[in-house]
This record gives C-alpha cells, sequence and structure tokens, in this order.
C-alpha cells in the first residue's frame, strides 16, 4: 500500500522499503517501512533530522548500503524492479538511470583526476562513445550546471575549485548520462547561504529542462519550501506525513511535523520563548511500540502506544500517520468539499 | 538586578571594546618554507559589546568571525588591536592580565564531543578549571552539579557519565555549565547551536536566554544562520573577507540593510513560504579566497554597483549615506548612496 | 512559517532533553573491560602470552633440566624421547629447558628497548607535538635522519659498532624504535593539541603544564601503548635476528634466536626440533600483534555501539 497515491506514471515507485543494520549488540531498525511514487518532473523531499533514516532509505535505493545492511521492500524504477538486479546490473543502472549527489562533493569526486576526465569517463562506461564525443558532453554540462569559463574548468582537479563550484561540477557528474531520477542527500548543507540558494535555484531549473523525479533529502525546512512540489516528513523510519508543500508548510496535522515548524527559528519569534519538542529522537535500537513519537507526543493517548498505528489518506494525495489522523482527515475532507 | 561586584564602569561603560583588532596568516610554501601568500582572515575589526546584550556576529565561512571570537580569548595573537575587557586594556601593564580576562570571558564551541575530554566524566570537566584556579575538589564538584542542573540535565543521572554517551544536545548543554564553571560576564558563542537538530536547537536556545537573565550574562554569539541571530541578537555585525560591512542594532539591519552584501545575504534566505520561493539568485559565485583579496572594498568584485573608487579606497563604517538611521548607531562600510537603497518589500 | 503555524501548537514549557530514564553508565576503563571480556581472540592470545611469560619466568620450576648440561650420547633427539620430551639439541642439551630459560631473554631483549624507547621517544614526541616551532622541528627533522635507513640494518650497523652482547643489542633496537615512536606521539599530540577541549581548558587559563598532564597525556597515552604493544613483536623479531647473526647474545647462553641459529645445521636430521625457536618467536611475537588489535578496538570509545 503505497503511502502516497500514485500520480499518473510514476518513474519510481518504493513499496514498504525497510532496512536493518545488523550489529554485534543487535538489530539496529533504521527504515520501518517506506512507500511513495514519483512522477517525471517532481521533487519529493524527504524531511527528517538526523536518525531519522533519511540518508539510509535514499542509500537504499541506490544499494549503496555496506554488506550488514538488510534491505527489504520493492524499489520499481521505470517498470523495473531494482532491488533483485544483480550487483553488476544494479552498477550499470548507478550514474545512469538514476544517480545522486552527496552533502560533501569531495568524498563523490576523484581527487587524483580532472573534473573534465572524470564526467567524460562516466559517459563512456555508460554509453560506450566515443572520447570526444564524452568530452564534448562534459563541456556541455559544465556550461548548463552555470559553472563560469567551462573550458578552463574541465581541466581543474577538485581541490582547485571552491565548495560551490565543486557542488555544481558533482551535479555535472550526476547528470552525465541524463537520469530519470535524481537522488540528492543534502546537497546544500555545507554551504554558505549565498551558495545555497544558487545550488537550490539551480536544481530547480535544471529538473524543468530535463524532466528530472528528484528526491531531495535535507533536515532544513527553507531548503524544502524552496524546493519541493510535495514533502514526506520522516521519524524513527517512517514517514508520519506527506502532503505538498503549500499543506506541509501551512497546516501540518502531525504533531511532530508540527513541533518541527513551532522550532524553526526566525526573527518573528524574536523575544518569545521558544516551541520545543520534549527528550530526545528515538533509540532505533529499541524503538517504543506504536507510534515512535508517542513519547515525546503531547496528545498522546493509550492507543498510541499499542499497536499499528492507523494510517489516513487526504483526498489531495496526503497521507498522515496518526492515532488521533481520522479525525484530523475528515476535516480535511470536509475543508476540500466546501 | 542585582549589582555586580565586578562591574567597574557602570552600565554605561561597554563590557568588552575592540579596537583595531587584525590578524594575517602567513601561507608558508615552496622548498624553504618560505612564506608564499597571506590570508587576511581579520582586517581591522571593531566593535563594542554593551552590559547584558547580545552581539550577532554574521556572515559566511572565510569572513573571519571564529577567528575574532579565538583572537579575543587569546587563543591565537592578535598582529595588532586593543581589547578592552570594562575599561581595563588587557594584556597591557597599565590594565588586566590575559588569565584574569579568561575567568570572565569563556567560550562555547561548534564541535560538541570534541570540545570535551573524552577521559572524563562531564561533572570532571566541568569541575576542571575552577580546580586549576585553587577551588577544592570538592567545592568545585559540588558547583559542577549544581550547574547540571541549571542547564537541565540531573547530576544524578549524568555527572558520572562520559561524553559519548550524551546526545549532541546534551553535550552542549555541558559544554554551556563548563563555560559558566568560572563565573564569566561574557560568554562567546562559536556556532554553539550550529550543529543540533531543530527542534534541540530551540530547546538550547531558550536554555541560553534562560541562564542570560538568571546569571546577569553578556553574549557575543556568533553564527552563520541568519534566523538565529535575528532572533537572539540586540545589535548585529555583519563581517565579509575578514571586515566589518555593516553594523547596528538587530531591527535596522534586518528591516533595512543598507549594505550591498547584507542585502544580498539577506536575500539569500530561503522564505520557509512555498508561494514566495527566491526567483533570482541575489549573488554569483563564491566569496574570494581570503589569500589577497580584492584591494579597497572587498565586496567589490561581486556588487552590482561597484565603481572605480571602490578598488581605490577601503570604505570606512559610517552612518547609511541617505541620512535614515533611527537610533544613531547604524553603520555602513560603503562608498556609494546609491548602492544603500533600502528596499520595500 | 505562517504565524497560523504557531498558533497551531499551543505554548509548552520548555522541558530539557533529559526526561528519559537510562540507568547509570560504568567508567571508561570498565566499559574497555568489557569490551575485551567479548572478543575472544584478545583474551586467547593475552593467555598464551601469560603462559609464554610464566615459563620464561619460572624456567627454574618447569624446566625440569639443566640448559647447560650437554651429553654426546643424547645429542639430537627428536620429540617424546623419554626425559627430553621436547628433543634435544645438537650438543645434546634438552630443548624445553632451553626454551624455557631463552624465553627469559628473548622476552627481555623484546620488551626492554620498547620500554626504553616509548619513554625517550614518547617524550621527545610529545614536546615535538605540543611545542612546534624549532624545538619540534629540530627534533623531528633528527628523526627523518634515522627514518632514512631500513630498521634491521641500522640495528646490525648500531650492533656491529658496540660490539655484540645482550645489553648492546638492547641499546640498538631502542635507538632503532625511537624513531617511529616519536613520529606516532608527536602525530597524535598534534591531533590532541588542535581538539577543542585543549582549547577550551586553554582559554579558561590552564597553564600548558597542567593541559600537557590532564588533557594530552590521558588522550595520547593510550595509541603510543598501543603502538609499543604492536612493536614489540618486531623487536623480538629483530633480536633473534640480531643473535642468529652473532651479534646479540652470545653462545652458549639460550635465546631462540640464537638456537634457531645453532640448530640451522640440524634441519635435515630433526626438522621438527630445529624449528621449534622459530614456532616460539613466531607465537609469541603474534600474540602480541593480536593483543594490541584487540586493545585499540577496545579502547576507540567512538565504536561504542
Amino acid at each position: 500500500m503505497p503511502d502516497i497515491m500514485p500520480p499518473e506514471q510514476p518513474i519510481l515507485r518504493v513499496d514498504d522499503l525497510t532496512v536493518q543494520f545488523r550489529r554485534r549488540s543487535g538489530q539496529v531498525a533504521a527504515v520501518n517501512g517506506v512507500s511513495f511514487s514519483l512522477a517525471r518532473g517532481e521533487t519529493l523531499t524527504i524531511l527528517g533530522e538526523s536518525g531519522s533514516g533519511k540518508s539510509v532509505s535514499l542509500k537504499a535505493l541506490m544499494g549503496l548500503l555496506p554488506d550488514y545492511a538488510e534491505t527489504n521492500g520493492e524499489v520499481w524504477l521505470d517498470g523495473k524492479e531494482v532491488l533483485s538486479l544483480p550487483p553488476s546490473e544494479l552498477a550499470k543502472l548507478r550514474g545512469g538511470a538514476i544517480s545522486m549527489i552527496f552533502q560533501e562533493p569531495m568524498s563523490a569526486l576523484d581527487p587524483v583526476y580532472t573534473i573534465g576526465a572524470q564526467i567524460a569517463e562516466t559517459i563512456v562506461q555508460h554509453e560506450g562513445v566515443s572520447r570526444s564525443t564524452a568530452n564534448q558532453r562534459a563541456l556541455d554540462l559544465l556550461d548548463r550546471v552555470k559553472i563560469p569559463s567551462p573550458a578552463r574548468r574541465l581541466k581543474n582537479y577538485p581541490h582547485e575549485m571552491s565548495g560551490g563550484m565543486r557542488q555544481r561540477a558533482m551535479i555535472a557528474l550526476a547528470l552525465a548520462c541524463s537520469p530519470s531520477v535524481l537522488l540528492a542527500d543534502e546537497p546544500t548543507t555545507a554551504l554558505d547561504v549565498t551558495v545555497q540558494i544558487q545550488i537550490l535555484l539551480l536544481l530547480r531549473q535544471l529538473q524543468q529542462e530535463l524532466g528530472m523525479a528528484v528526491v531531495f533529502v535535507t533536515h532544513d525546512v527553507g531548503a524544502a519550501a524552496e524546493i519541493s512540489d510535495r514533502i514526506a516528513v520522516m521519524y524513527g523510519g517512517r514517514f508520519v506525513e506527506t502532503g505538498t508543500t503549500r499543506e506541509i508548510m501551512r497546516s501540518p496535522r502531525h504533531p511532530y511535523t508540527q513541533g518541527l515548524l513551532a522550532s524553526t527559528v526566525h526573527g518573528g519569534l524574536r523575544g518569545k520563548v521558544l516551541e520545543t519538542i520534549p527528550g530526545t529522537p528515538p533509540n532505533l535500537a529499541s524503538m517504543p511500540p506504536g507510534c515512535a513519537f508517542a513519547p515525546r507526543c503531547r496528545y498522546a493517548v493509550d492507543a498510541c502506544t499499542h499497536g499499528e498505528v492507523p494510517v489516513a489518506f487526504s483526498p489531495t494525495g496526503g497521507m498522515l500517520r496518526c492515532v488521533r489522523a481520522v479525525d484530523a482527515m475528515t476535516i480535511m475532507a470536509k475543508e476540500v468539499s466546501a | 538586578m542585582d549589582v555586580d561586584p565586578r562591574d567597574r564602569g557602570g552600565p554605561a561603560q561597554p563590557l568588552l571594546l575592540v579596537e583595531g583588532l587584525r590578524k594575517h596568516f602567513p601561507v608558508r610554501g615552496g622548498l624553504l618554507n618560505r612564506q608564499v601568500a597571506t590570508v587576511q582572515a581579520v582586517d581591522d575589526v571593531a566593535f563594542s559589546v554593551r552590559k547584558g546584550e547580545t552581539l550577532g556576529i554574521v556572515g559566511e565561512s572565510g569572513c573571519g568571525k571564529s577567528t575574532t571570537a579565538r583572537l579575543l580569548m587569546h587563543l591565537i595573537k592578535p598582529d595588532a588591536g586593543e581589547v578592552v575587557f570594562d575599561g581595563d586594556p588587557v594584556g597591557e601593564r597599565h590594565g588586566i592580565t590575559v588569565n584574569a580576562m579568561r575567568r570572565q570571558m569563556q567560550m562555547v564551541f561548534q564541535d560538541s564531543y570534541s570540545s570535551l575530554n573524552p577521559r572524563m566524566t562531564i561533572a570532571e570537566s566541568i569541575a576542571y578549571a575552577p580546580r586549576m584556579h585553587g577551588v577544592s575538589g570538592k567545592e568545585a564538584l559540588d558547583r559542577a552539579n549544581e550547574l547540571l542542573t541549571q542547564v537541565g540535565l540531573n547530576p544524578r543521572q549524568y555527572a558520572r557519565r562520559y561524553p559519548h554517551e550524551l546526545s549532541g544536545g546534551q553535550r552542549q548543554r555541558v559544554n554551556i555549565a563548563r563555560a559558566l564553571a568560572l563565573e564569566p560576564r561574557l560568554v562567546i558563542l562559536d556556532e554553539a547551536v550550529s550543529a543540533l537538530d531543530k527542534s534541540v536547537e530551540a530547546q538550547v536556545l531558550n536554555l541560553l536566554s534562560e541562564l542570560k537573565e538568571r546569571f546577569n550574562l553578556t553574549y557575543l554569539f556568533i553564527s552563520h544562520d541568519l534566523n538565529v541571530v535575528e532572533y537572539v541578537s540586540d545589535r548585529v555585525l555583519v563581517m565579509y573577507l575578514g571586515r566589518v560591512v555593516e553594523t547596528g542594532p538587530v531591527e535596522a539591519i534586518y528591516s533595512r540593510p543598507r549594505h550591498p552584501y547584507t542585502r544580498a545575504l539577506f536575500a539569500s534566505k530561503p522564505t520557509l513560504d512555498p508561494d514566495r520561493r527566491t526567483t533570482e539568485m541575489p549573488l554569483t559565485g563564491d566569496p574570494p579566497n581570503p589569500i589577497n583579496p580584492p584591494s579597497g572594498c572587498r565586496f567589490r568584485t561581486r556588487c552590482a554597483f561597484a565603481q572605480a573608487i571602490c578598488a581605490e579606497l577601503v570604505p570606512s563604517l559610517a552612518a547609511p549615506l541617505d541620512g535614515v538611521d533611527d537610533t544613531g548607531t547604524h553603520r555602513v562600510a560603503c562608498h556609494l548612496p546609491h548602492a544603500q537603497q533600502v528596499l520595500h518589500a | 512559517m505562517s504565524q497560523t503555524t504557531v498558533d497551531f501548537v499551543t505554548r509548552q514549557l520548555t522541558m530539557s532533553e533529559e526526561t528519559l530514564q537510562a540507568p547509570p553508565a560504568p567508567g571508561y576503563w570498565r566499559a574497555v573491560g568489557q569490551r575485551l571480556a567479548r572478543d575472544p581472540v584478545t583474551i586467547t592470545v593475552t593467555i598464551i602470552l601469560l603462559l609464554i611469560v610464566f615459563i620464561s619466568l619460572g624456567a627454574p620450576l618447569v624446566a625440569g633440566a639443566d640448559p647447560y648440561a650437554g651429553s654426546v650420547m643424547m645429542r639430537l633427539k627428536p620429540i617424546g624421547t623419554p626425559g627430553h620430551w621436547l628433543g634435544t639439541d645438537e650438543t645434546g642439551r634438552d630443548l624445553w629447558a632451553r626454551l624455557c630459560y631463552g624465553g627469559r631473554l628473548s622476552l627481555l631483549a623484546g620488551i626492554l628497548p620498547v620500554m626504553i624507547s616509548l619513554v625517550v621517544g614518547g617524550f621527545l614526541g610529545i614536546v615535538a607535538g605540543y611545542v612546534s616551532g624549532l624545538p619540534g622541528t629540530l627534533i623531528m627533522r633528527t628523526m627523518d635522519v634515522f627514518y632514512a635507513f631500513p630498521s634491521i640494518l641500522l640495528a646490525i650497523a648500531i650492533c656491529g659498532l658496540l660490539g655484540n652482547g645482550l645489553s648492546n643489542s638492547v641499546i640498538a633496537l631502542a635507538l632503532v624504535f625511537i624513531p617511529p615512536m616519536v613520529r606516532i606521539s608527536e602525530t597524535v599530540t598534534t591531533q590532541a593539541r588542535q581538539l577543542d577541549f585543549v582549547e577550551a581548558a586553554r582559554a579558561s587559563g590552564t597553564t600548558t603544564m597542567q593541559i600537557i598532564r590532564h588533557h594530552v597525556l590521558a588522550n595520547v597515552l593510550g595509541s603510543i601503548l598501543v603502538y609499543a604493544t604492536s612493536l614489540i613483536s618486531v623487536s623480538i623479531i629483530l633480536s633473534a635476528g640480531l643473535s642468529f647473526l652473532g651479534l646479540g647474545v652470545t653462545p652458549p647462553q639460550a635465546e631462540w634466536g640464537l638456537m634457531l641459529n645453532s640448530l640451522r645445521q640440524a634441519i635435515y636430521v630433526q626438522p621438527y626440533v630445529a624449528a621449534l625457536p622459530g614456532v616460539m618467536i613466531f607465537l609469541t611475537s603474534m600474540c602480541f600483534n593480536l593483543m594490541s588489535d584487540g586493545f585499540r578496538s577496545a579502547m576507540d570509545v567512538r565504536l561504542n555501539k
């Protein structure tokens, strides 16, 4: 059962994705059943704090997790199931139909090759075109990500570039084989504000031009509001609420989303005591029964800690995982019909 | 509010006065390890912090805000400049010693883990500095337990734990308690909440404002987060490539930013409103390298208004050129009146 | 975010994070002990090492024979000979007794140089790491000169210069181990010095000596000790090598390297007996190596998951 109503033609569909890490001390449940689907040209932001499982989910989609991680569920990319593919097939998909950008470009770029050589190499490997065609494509890509004087920059090594330029180079590398799905793991977190907005605008523009689907993972509410069509709020390895960006930002329904937005500091709160969520995020090695947020939730009732948490869907495609969901969704349905 | 016996100049005298602070780091290289370039990390920085206020220092990476904090604590030796603490010049014959100043000025670092000794328990870490200053072990530990309570951690549960057993937010509370152990009057918070999750950041910010009230503290709050600086500060200092470009009361700076850089910085802030998304880039490119920065105004290479004079002359901090300054303390380092336009949304 | 969002959430008291109950945690060294207890490899090798140390120290009790008393009649007897359960060497001396007594010298020749280099090299390294500038540069460049020679050649050269004998072999090996020890302790000290908690201690007016004693030493000593343990195995092999070449212990003293040398000619007659000193060298050095690995991972607090 998908958590988000499938759009017309999903390019990416994830069904009940779970990831468990096996440790000497026991199992750690990092992702506990994530489902969503994504249409071409759509951006979904997974919003969550550290330890919510957002980055692990993203890496699981790419098959990038270490051996001691156990991934279950289904990931359909353009009509093909990805998780059951043999490693060689999966490697072909990575950097081809689906590619990823990271928080720290230095870790994704090879320090001993020039930017141009790395991009051209990726193109040659995936598409088998000639070296000169690949070089030309690399030049176009640098131009596309708005790197000034691209011909000169092709010959730069990663360490010769500034942080923002490196991020652009990494985006160019990710776009080398025109992926249909781009996964972005906190790509703007390590950047300065003035550079961050440039990268967000660039991603937005590229996504529209190329019709890619983007899964954007962040802990930054501001970045999420700038870039996404839809937002999925993640807590304790599950989506607790999804909806359009406007719905989530304007009228959050889940107590965690409400708390997260209220505790996001802005100048308008000057002189007031900030709203906070008491307590700390759950320990993934020993999750509380029922709703993972219940120990910190001020609306918690007995039902929250017993059995499965009911899930409700709104007429607009949103989802809410909360004991009070049914009431909330009834109100929403009335609002929509009114 | 009680009168602090250490308060010497009365409320009108600034707690901290900084004049002409400068630090240039040599870049060494080549065969003989010769100096090949200079990083002008902090250049002619001057400001004052009033008693009981929070001064926010905001800027991007490489603007010199953290170096400024370390220079004030004398963790790095300044090349030039004068620091006056409550009327006493620091490190001069007729003033107070660096160590005497450090007792009244403490610092909280960004990385909550590396700022605690992993081999010491929480209580030992907090009690450490007072013990080095001659407080008996028992007394220092009692005081540490009391401070733990003050920062919202139950000493019974936490005093004997080690840093790696705590969450990031809890460790930052311990760092705050440790900074308060010497009963300082000024606390420098260097990106102290930047590494925390949003929900925890709010908890720590609330704690900081409670403690400020309770212990009659003055804060120097350094951060790259424009929202947080706006929330906590009374006055704001905007830095760019080692220099102060604009300073003034927080309302004036945030509602009527005059320097083209400050305006671009604020315009780069994500909007939080999906219906009013940013559509144009306020600035292009990255901040230039602080090694051999541009001559004259350091922002001129990215400034849309730059003219010949900007390359010639270093602009000094002065009142806004349109004469509109409600508070009389708004200062901008920019030559051009037309560049200091106020945007009305 | 709209103001309505803020109003939507009713105001709540500032609550600290400590509402979740948790049992008090063990101390650092107890945690290390608990992790060691869960590591069967480290426990096994430590027990083997203790046994080797025990038979060496208690040689007069366990040997059961005079290690120097030979017999022409009993030369090169195989393993399992009545009265000589591990056989005899080329002059008919009981091999078990010689292995027990040989362990004394071998362990001494292995451990002593490491201890000397630990004290000297550790001190120089911490000084070089904490006091950068001229003294640091001077120490490190001098060490680089020693680094230019392969360690076995350096040991042979120094031994050749000083003449043979146990004490000279110990001095030679100590000199060989000082440069890497300085390098390691300088690196960890430099890392520790840059940590924020050292800066925080400086910022509260702590003196340099206090910082080194309370903050640097405690965090540096662990890594240096672990490195020293791994050097012991190298030291045992090198000292055996020196004796083998005739530069270390002199006959008729029992020492594993020397025994290996003199039994060399018997390799075709009694291969198993001839290999026994080698087996002891191999066993001891490997146990030291595995033990230092075990300690390293047990002492890494960040792996506490």
